[in-house]
């Protein structure tokens, strides 16, 4: 009996069998934390998604000249701003424009890293050596400094924003893929499919890929707040999002000038950036903590 | 050891030889004819080939790239567009204040992150663990620019206590610094965190422990020791993003840098300043993770030199 693995015991003695999926929710249920976190994520992919509908006022096409710089009231909860726009449903439509760019740049890297990581660790040799050298390459361009350089040849606008951050978390994926299937091809059961007569495809995507997910996972969600980040920083720059887009970077850059009369203009854009990235990175911590099997009640 | 950081500086010639190749590339895939964007939007198709003639834009690409690679060497980058004045005397002019705020930013946030760190792993799930980790994740969510903006708003305008842009006396520097390490001391103390938690459940620290060691002892003789190994290596990593991070503090504290000049060159499309800057960038990212590497070796004698 003792041989019998740990879900066959359960079976024959009556327990509940623990599927990954069940065994990661009852972890992450633990932190509270990353939990809340995670609530919080969701009420913002929803006000995001719902923003034209609950908007108050129209972002871009209302203006009350005689509020400029007002600070916040009731009829405008977070103040308005130079050009007498209401800031609240700025920062309600910029949230559409935040989370769509941190999740499509991290979702084109983290596909074409995983594929890359895939294809280098399994096959090694060349095809290993030249994606690892072009990861080099992109990896030698520090921080934001490949994405102002794709900016500076594409042109600015959040579309080439998104494809910059997207080409610079491509190596992240590409190094962590690749590390974990160096370590998972050489287990017993990829050598059995492989003896079984399984050609590389599945063996990739059927035995190897399943063994990466939770680490690709953890970084995604890291990775989205580093995205949003370096994103709102380009706008900031005058590289990304052109005005009048309700970006949180273009708008946290045209505050200030208004600073001394009107901080209400840079503080909620500014709330707005750092609670976002907090959620993505207190849920990225919960992943990690709930999927890495070092990690039990430390 | 010299033999070591030969090798590795021979291990460095192909990704130099390619990012000098990207960095090349950056002119000739922009829309539009590089000797009319030097020339200028209204000069005579004339000037153009002239123009076109004098930077050597009409030989075969191969034999361009070794002329840029030659300027290069040279430390001749051509001249900028909007100043007319040589880029290299450009970039000197603003080397110095990068430099320097670099590293005060990364002097402050490795001693102030690691000091963090050590403090979270000893008091684990107590207070000054909560408080600290409270701290860093805040520090990693904080976006530089916004950072800046609050720092100089409280201590510069409502305090007067600092000066608020430029780069004139120390005084000016402590603001700059404190936004653009911030993000990189809340990195290292977690980082040094999670390293000195996996020290710490070592078994020679419980041999340390068990034959009657102080804790104080323990820590800072057995634990640092071991734990700063990866440390070391992440703070190599986190000096790209202090070059990449002062672009963006330097635009909020007007500062007259490298970062700054970048920004003013994208806007200018000034692409011999852009061209020159992103390879300094890059070239003293990888020497710096050259010099880690090294360091790396020095601290760790398991390492051997091949």
């Amino acid at each position: 009996m003792a041989t019998l693995p740990a879900a066959v015991q359960g079976v024959v003695s009556g327990e509940r069998v623990r599927t990954p999926w069940s065994e990661f929710w009852r972890k992450f249920k633990r932190q509270k934390i990353a939990l809340v976190a995670g609530v919080f994520v969701v009420l913002l992919v929803v006000v995001a998604i719902a923003a034209p509908w609950i908007v108050p006022y129209d972002a871009e096409n209302y203006f009350d000249y005689d509020k400029l710089n007002a600070p916040p009231s009731l009829a405008h909860w977070f103040g308005v701003d130079a050009l007498g726009r209401d800031i609240m449903s700025r920062i309600l439509m910029g949230a559409r424009i935040s989370l769509a760019a941190g999740f499509l740049s991290v979702a084109i890297g983290a596909v074409v890293g995983t594929l890359l990581g895939l294809v280098a660790g399994y096959r090694e040799g060349w095809w290993d050596r030249v994606i690892m050298r072009i990861c080099d390459v992109l990896f030698a361009f520090p921080g934001i400094l490949l994405a102002i350089a794709i900016v500076a040849i594409l042109g600015g606008g959040m579309t080439n924003v998104i494809a910059a951050v997207a080409i610079f978390s491509v190596p992240t994926f590409a190094r962590l893929v690749r590390g974990n299937t160096l370590a998972l091809k050489h287990l017993t059961y990829i050598e059995a499919a492989r003896s079984l007569g399984a050609n590389a495809r599945t063996i990739i995507f059927r035995h190897i890929f399943p063994g990466t997910i939770s680490a690709v996972v953890v970084y995604f969600s890291l990775r989205i707040g580093t995205s949003i980040i370096t994103a709102a920083s380009l706008s900031f720059l005058g590289m990304g999002a052109q005005p009048p887009t309700p970006e949180w970077g273009a708008m946290l850059d045209a505050a200030r000038s208004d600073m001394l009369t009107a901080p209400h203009e840079a503080i909620f854009p500014a709330l707005a950036i750092f609670l976002t990235v907090l959620a993505f990175n207190l849920l990225g911590d919960g992943l990690r903590d709930a999927l890495d099997p070092r990690i039990e009640r430390r | 050891m010299t033999a070591y950081i030969a090798k590795r500086l021979l291990g460095l010639l192909p990704t130099l030889v390619l990012v000098g190749f990207l960095v090349f590339m950056l002119v000739h895939l922009l829309p539009g004819d590089p000797a009319r964007l030097a020339a200028g939007q209204d000069a005579t198709p004339e000037t153009v080939e002239l123009v076109r003639k004098d930077l050597g834009l009409d030989k075969p690409l191969p034999q361009q790239f070794l002329r840029f690679v030659n300027g290069v060497l040279h430390w001749d980058f051509g001249r900028s567009i909007s100043t007319k004045r040589p880029v290299a005397t450009e970039i000197g002019d603003r080397f110095m204040p990068t430099f320097w705020l670099t590293v005060w930013s990364m002097l402050w946030s490795v001693l102030f992150g690691m000091t963090i760190g050590i403090m979270s792993a000893v008091w684990r799930n107590r207070w000054p663990d909560r408080v600290g980790m409270t701290l860093a994740v805040s520090g990693i969510s904080f976006p530089a620019f916004a950072l800046g903006m609050v720092l100089m708003q409280i201590f510069a305008v409502d305090l007067n206590w600092l000066p608020t842009v430029g780069n004139d006396t120390w005084r000016h520097y402590i603001l700059p610094s404190i936004t653009l390490g911030a993000a990189v001391a809340a990195i290292m103390a977690r980082f040094t965190r999670s390293s000195f938690v996996d020290i710490l459940g070592e078994d020679f620290i419980r041999t340390a422990r068990a034959k009657g060691l102080d804790e104080r002892r323990v820590v800072i003789k057995h634990a640092l020791r071991n734990a700063l190994i990866p440390v070391v290596t992440m703070m190599g990593l986190q000096f790209g993003f202090l070059l990449g991070g002062s672009i963006v503090v330097e635009k909020v504290f007007n500062w007259p840098g490298l970062g700054r000049l970048l920004v003013d060159a994208v806007d200018m499309r000034d692409y011999p300043v852009i061209q020159a800057l992103v390879l300094l960038f890059s070239l003293e990212f990888i020497l710096i993770n050259l010099i880690v590497d090294v360091l790396y070796g020095l601290i760790n004698p398991t390492i051997r030199y091949r």
